[in-house]
């Protein structure tokens, strides 16, 4: 069979080939390098007794929390804007807004961190006062109330905004793959613009938009700068979204520390980067479950 | 290929060529006129550590290589303790650090000939107690009553402790916010060594790098993340160099002899002058203990002091030649206006700049 194609056209395969296959190997090989060498300098942190459990949980604990927080903002902003563009706004508005949207990723973390400090924390600060007072009972809004406003809920905020383009861009993609027809025969039936948009298009981009959030919460889980600059951070355990005392995340914790640490701090931070790796990567595997699911419906 | 090859080596032979022939003239040219060398130094010196230095390095680095143009120096601001473990290693001849080389760390140490070296301080910065109260510019404060302030055990401002210090000012009830650093800094370690001199019976958590996480409050990174914060809180209060707090209300510090002293260069240099070197040095290793309860009226307590840090004796001559001249441009006169001016440091007092000089002498 392959005598039968024309020589170039073989020539062409056989790079092309071997270019992926160069491509997916460095990727893998990359990877496994940064695996190994936090395991193998972060190994010394264990046996150095120098309590870097007592490290791991609050940070892992902050990390996961902050992300939790920043989906549960993102994820309506994302899909409703994802909506808005595909099946709500005319046509020029939605190229526009879908552009800006995704322009919100090209912003660089640090600029967003400054934000944080500057715009952010200073107006919710108003906003946490007041939660304080008036709904200070409940657990989450518990403790004195931060003067700065430089809270978990702040830099969950902040995050929010950093991770909307990429729920917003990928739940666009999956939208606009529902068949005009079930959206089309839906409304046919009599259904409202949301009882087709509930019955015919959000099954069908479930999937998507899981994965979207999903990529959207490790991407959270590792942001370093604007976290270090935006949390004031501890490292308690503490549910609590208002007050000065936050747990720390991992990521911010690594960037925070390493200037100055000497000996087995090195190797601790190096454990703990192992640990918010992993946390990362089962994650990552979930979100690649889900997408692959997804695509062979 | 190899005809590309050899076409870029000899571009790259003309470049530097005709890059390298004017730079001899020059040096030799400012070396006559100058007639202090006596032959130009040439060469590059790779310093790293303290980024609490930065600033004042580069003023360093930028008053050296004027004078002796031939010559590079590089300086990493990679943090103190990454700056002694590349010094230990070798990968820099000159280390800047806010801690003292400790006695473990000074073996084996891949530029020098021996375990002996030469610790100057070069850098001392007054710390500002700085606060942010609408309404009030200036307040008295001592040990105890700061170290209540930052560890929340006085939690509003007209706390009866505030006025009594304080007559006549009216103290605001505004709550306090205690900001302090969550990154690891040599500034933390000299705040909490004034609050465990000072303080001794407040302050129970010794002289800390990183914040004790039991305490609560308010952390932000960097000098300038304790800077925003106390701008943006009103009741707030952190600790930063002095040469960072414009804007802010800073403390007048009680020393331990009841002198109400401002964080200047030269309340820092006093409390500096009556400090002693800690014992069980190397004759040229000239890491003080900072007396933070000194009583003399011109003494302001909350100083950080951070250290300039090379071999006695380099395996490599030249590497030798070029950080003894460095190091004694850093402590001169010269080099302690500089970083006054750019990084708002203190100068050393003239009898440290004559010891300092006296241990850099001695650098082969």
């Amino acid at each position: 069979m392959p005598s039968a194609r024309p020589h170039a056209l073989i020539t062409g395969d056989g790079v092309w080939r071997a270019v992926t296959w160069a491509a997916g190997a460095v990727t893998v090989v990359i990877l496994g390098g940064v695996a190994a060498f936090l395991l193998i300098d972060g190994v010394p942190a264990l046996r150095g007794g120098s309590g870097v459990w007592g490290l791991v949980w609050p940070l892992l604990f902050g990390s996961a929390w902050a992300a939790v927080w920043a989906l549960l903002f993102a994820v309506p902003i994302g899909v409703g804007s994802a909506l808005f563009v595909t099946m709500v706004a005319p046509r020029r508005l939605g190229g526009l807004l879908g552009g800006a949207i995704d322009l919100l990723a090209a912003v660089p973390s640090v600029v967003y961190g400054l934000w944080g400090i500057f715009v952010v924390a200073p107006a919710a600060s108003v906003v946490y006062a007041w939660l304080s007072a008036h709904a200070g009972w409940f657990p989450l809004f518990a403790g004195t109330p931060s003067a700065t406003g430089r809270t978990l809920l702040t830099a969950s905020l902040v995050l929010a905004i950093m991770v909307v383009p990429l729920i917003s861009s990928l739940s666009r993609e999956v939208i606009a793959l529902v068949p005009k027809t079930h959206i089309e025969a839906s409304l046919a039936l009599g259904a409202t613009r949301w009882q087709a948009i509930r019955q015919a298009v959000l099954p069908q981009a479930k999937s998507g938009i899981i994965a979207g959030a999903l990529l959207a919460m490790g991407r959270a889980l590792g942001e370093t700068m604007a976290v270090a600059m935006v949390l004031s951070s501890s490292l308690r355990v503490s549910v609590r979204l208002i007050t000065s005392e936050n747990p720390g995340t991992v990521a911010g914790f690594i960037a925070q520390n390493f200037p100055d640490a000497s000996g087995l701090e090195v190797n601790s931070l190096l454990w703990l980067g192992l640990m918010l790796f992993l946390l990362t990567m089962v994650i990552n595997t979930v979100a690649r479950r889900v997408l692959t699911k997804g695509v062979s419906k | 290929m190899a005809v590309v090859a050899s076409l870029a080596a000899g571009l790259m032979l003309s470049a530097c060529a005709t890059n390298e022939s004017p730079t001899p003239t020059t040096s030799s040219g400012e070396a006559s006129a100058t007639a202090v060398t006596v032959a130009p130094l040439s060469g590059t010196l790779n310093a790293g550590g303290s980024t609490a230095q930065t600033a004042a390095q580069t003023a360093w680095r930028a008053g050296f290589q004027t004078a002796n143009s031939a010559v590079t120096v590089n300086y990493d601001p990679v943090g103190s303790g990454a700056g002694r473990s590349g010094f230990a290693a070798g990968s820099y001849a000159v280390t800047g650090t806010d801690d003292a080389f400790q006695a473990s760390e000074m073996t084996g140490l891949a530029a020098c000939t021996s375990d002996d070296i030469v610790e100057v301080p070069a850098y001392v910065s007054p710390i500002a107690v700085a606060f942010n109260l609408k309404s009030v510019t200036s307040l008295n404060l001592d040990g105890t009553t700061i170290a209540k302030l930052m560890t929340g055990a006085i939690k509003a401002w007209d706390d009866p402790a505030i006025a009594a210090l304080n007559p006549g000012v009216t103290l605001p009830s505004t709550a306090v916010t205690p900001v302090h650093r969550s990154d690891k800094s040599g500034t933390t370690g000299n705040f909490t060594d004034y609050l465990s001199q000072a303080a001794a019976s407040v302050w129970t958590y010794g002289s800390v790098q990183t914040w004790p996480t039991d305490l609560g409050g308010e952390a932000a990174q960097g000098t300038q993340g304790v800077v925003a914060s106390i701008q943006s809180a009103d009741g707030a209060v952190g600790y930063v160099d002095e040469s960072q707090a414009s804007g802010l209300g800073v403390t007048t510090v009680i020393n331990a002899g009841g002198a109400k002293v401002s964080p200047t260069a030269a309340g820092a240099a006093a409390t500096l002058s009556l400090s002693t070197p800690q014992a069980g040095r190397g004759a040229t290793d000239l890491a003080y203990t900072v007396d933070r309860t000194a009583t003399d009226p011109s003494a302001y307590p909350v100083i950080m002091v951070s250290y300039v840090v090379g071999c006695l004796h380099y395996k490599d001559a030249a590497t030798g030649t070029l950080a003894k001249a460095y190091m004694s441009y850093v402590v001169s006169a010269d080099g302690q206006a500089a970083a006054a001016s750019s990084a708002g440091s203190a100068p050393l007092g003239s009898d440290l700049i004559a010891k300092a000089s006296a241990a850099i002498g001695l650098i082969s």
